[in-house]
């Protein structure tokens, strides 16, 4: 399996192009750590799982994509939402349990889609988003949209048996879908290598699927390979598969304590930012430190706009809830 | 009007939404080119073509899940699962994707799909290929859930669900295949959520859907022998249910049997039952009772099956206990 070894110098993006990408790793960073807080506060009910770490994926896979691409996302999946273009008010409303969230409020954290932008929604079920991806390809197939399905899913998704049909079945049918497994080494509370005993890259080839790995937390390596891959998904040569190896730097949810990892380890992965990264290729860019702070206060700014705007929003109404559970008809 | 089979209205009824609307594929185990493992979808592929017709592997969680993803991306996917029993391994694509979409999302998606599968004894299929899960899915906000019995329930529902803009599941009995009968020339399209009264009649009102209604049928023409007159609504949709056609008959009976082929603890009937005691208590002259198959998975020999099915003996003496 090919390693991508791509830097901000075989690159295609331009100076511009890398700061809206550190402005969407930012947003991603910045409006987390805000829900975190809001979490910890009682102002976010339920419970959230935060995706700290592993900005650059869903920044650089999403780069690559056309507006009329689809995207399916799972419980890790705000940096999927933001990248890929949510309204930051409407997504902020939505997990506070807002009426003007995304979905009224009924869905919060592991819901979160927009019908509009092809956004499929984040999902509560490890692998489910698989095969809801694999029918948004399908759909494209059928309607000859000239769109790519995308999903994201974790690590621990691979021992799912709904991820083993999809892999099956979009090679059979060369459906337009990427597979981008975000691999942060965890299953939930276990480490991942001691649940699951293929590699991602050989479970790829038994399928017959075009596969790179990787360094999820390089940003422009991420989008050089998807790229590449949403390219041959476009062309029709079927379903390509992308690991990114990245690192999950909070519990699995928001107040899980960790008590069953090493400290070591949160250390390391506290250590491998992606903000690094691409700091420095801004930085080799001659992007200013002035400017990348610039970047930082402008999203910090739209953040607390958008918490201000979930403050402010009224909560949902039950009745109008209770009465949306099918499609108003003209019979109804 | 032509006489056909059970199998052909089903196979008219996806021809036909076919033919009107583009959006409308049919995927699912053996349909394409072997044309379905009862023949439902013969012919099909030949008319509609490889990329509207599709075989899946053996793959239930893939076919419903990517049925839900179709749907939201503006198709109008029809998908079989072999068997209903095997609905068990399309359960979080059908109780936590397709029943939640909508809902879930705040109303931007609907998710126009629906699902046919196969349910029912009577062919010696044994405990995994015979069961009546009906229930499971009438119990998921979100789901619609239908079951004829005649050829133009069979045509015109399965229009109507591949018309709704919510999924549906579409069950058929897999005894009623062959069974013979009359089909217009243009089939109405049926109202999903509408019952039909099949009999009517002033002492008992008998409740019930699928094969079912046959045998219900011939306990109520051997019971009018005795001067005893069964009213018999078929109920068709089972998700909505028609609360009003029963009430109506209720009042005017007084008295409710419900029979079913699904195991009668914690199903259909019991649904029913609890519904119309709670809104029609007053028109009640006897306790309603439930005719079902008793708790037990389906066995597999005749002589066992035979007696968990219910038969019209069994629904006869049901008819004459609220009487009594």
């Amino acid at each position: 399996m090919p390693q991508a070894t791509a830097s901000a110098k075989d690159s295609n993006l331009g100076r511009d192009d890398a700061i809206a990408l550190y402005t969407v790793m930012q947003t991603i960073r910045q409006a987390e750590l805000r829900l975190g807080t809001l979490f910890a506060d009682g102002e976010v009910p339920g419970f959230i799982h935060l995706s700290v770490g592993q900005e650059a994926v869903p920044a650089g896979v999403t780069a690559a994509l056309e507006p009329i691409d689809t995207v399916a996302s799972n419980h890790r999946g705000h940096g999927h939402a933001i990248a890929k273009g949510l309204d930051l008010d409407r997504f902020v409303m939505e997990i506070m349990g807002k009426d003007g969230g995304y979905c009224r409020g009924r869905g919060g954290s592991m819901h979160v889609a927009d019908a509009k932008i092809g956004m499929l929604g984040a999902n509560g079920i490890v692998g489910a988003g698989l095969p809801i991806a694999l029918g948004s390809a399908l759909a494209h197939q059928v309607k000859k949209t000239g769109a790519v399905a995308v999903v994201f899913f974790g690590d621990g998704a691979l021992a799912e048996g709904a991820m083993h049909e999809t892999f099956n079945l979009a090679a059979l049918w060369k459906l337009p879908l990427v597979m981008v497994c975000e691999n942060n080494g965890w299953a939930e509370f276990s480490p991942t290598a001691r649940e699951f005993v293929a590699k991602l890259g050989d479970l790829a080839h038994a399928f017959r699927i075009p596969a790179s790995l990787i360094d999820g937390n390089d940003v422009m390596a991420v989008y050089n390979a998807t790229r590449k891959h949403v390219a041959a998904a476009r062309a029709g040569e079927g379903p390509q598969f992308i690991e990114c190896k990245t690192q999950r730097v909070r519990g699995h949810f928001e107040g899980d304590q960790q008590k069953y990892r090493d400290p070591a380890d949160i250390a390391a992965a506290t250590k491998d930012d992606p903000m690094h990264k691409i700091e420095k290729d801004l930085a080799d860019m001659q992007v200013s430190a002035a400017e990348i702070e610039k970047v930082k206060t402008d999203v910090a700014a739209r953040v607390e706009k958008a918490i201000t705007a979930g403050r402010n929003e009224p909560l949902p109404k039950f009745a109008e809830a209770f009465g949306d559970v099918y499609t108003p008809t003209a019979r109804h | 009007m032509a006489e056909l089979r059970f199998a052909h209205a089903i196979n008219r009824a996806l021809a036909d939404a076919l033919t009107e609307d583009p959006n409308v594929i049919v995927f699912g185990e053996d349909v394409a080119g072997p044309g379905g493992p009862f023949g439902v979808t013969r012919g099909l592929l030949e008319k509609f073509g490889p990329d509207r017709i599709r075989d899946t592997p053996i793959s239930e969680a893939a076919i419903a899940g990517a049925a839900v993803g179709a749907a939201m991306g503006g198709l109008k996917p029809v998908v079989e699962i072999m068997f209903m029993d095997f609905l068990t391994l399309a359960m979080d694509a059908l109780v936590n994707q397709a029943a939640k979409a909508r809902f879930m999302f705040g109303g931007q998606f609907s998710v126009p799909m629906v699902v046919c599968t196969p349910h029912g004894g009577g062919v010696g299929a044994g405990p995994q290929h015979s069961q009546c899960l009906e229930a499971w899915v009438a119990h998921v906000p979100g789901l619609k859930v239908v079951c004829p019995a005649t050829l133009p329930d069979a045509y015109g529902l399965l229009r109507a669900a591949i018309n709704d803009p919510d999924p549906v599941i579409y069950v058929e009995n897999k005894s009623l295949y062959a069974k013979k009968g009359e089909l217009a020339d243009k089939p109405a399209i049926v109202e999903i959520g509408k019952a039909n009264v099949v009999r009517a009649g002033k002492d008992v009102t008998l409740v019930t859907y699928g094969a079912m209604l046959f045998r219900v049928l011939k306990a109520a023409e051997e019971l009018a022998q005795e001067g005893i007159e069964v009213e018999v609504i078929d109920l068709r949709s089972i998700q909505p249910w028609d609360e009003a056609a029963i009430l109506t008959s209720i009042s005017k009976t007084h008295r409710l049997v419900i029979c079913h082929e699904a195991v009668e603890a914690f199903g259909v009937g019991a649904e029913i039952v609890a519904h119309m005691v709670d809104i029609g208590f007053d028109e009640f002259d006897a306790p309603p009772v439930r005719v079902a198959a008793p708790f037990m998975p389906p066995p597999y020999a005749p002589s066992l099956e035979d007696e968990f099915v219910p038969n019209p003996e069994r629904i006869k003496a049901a008819v004459r206990r609220v009487l009594a």
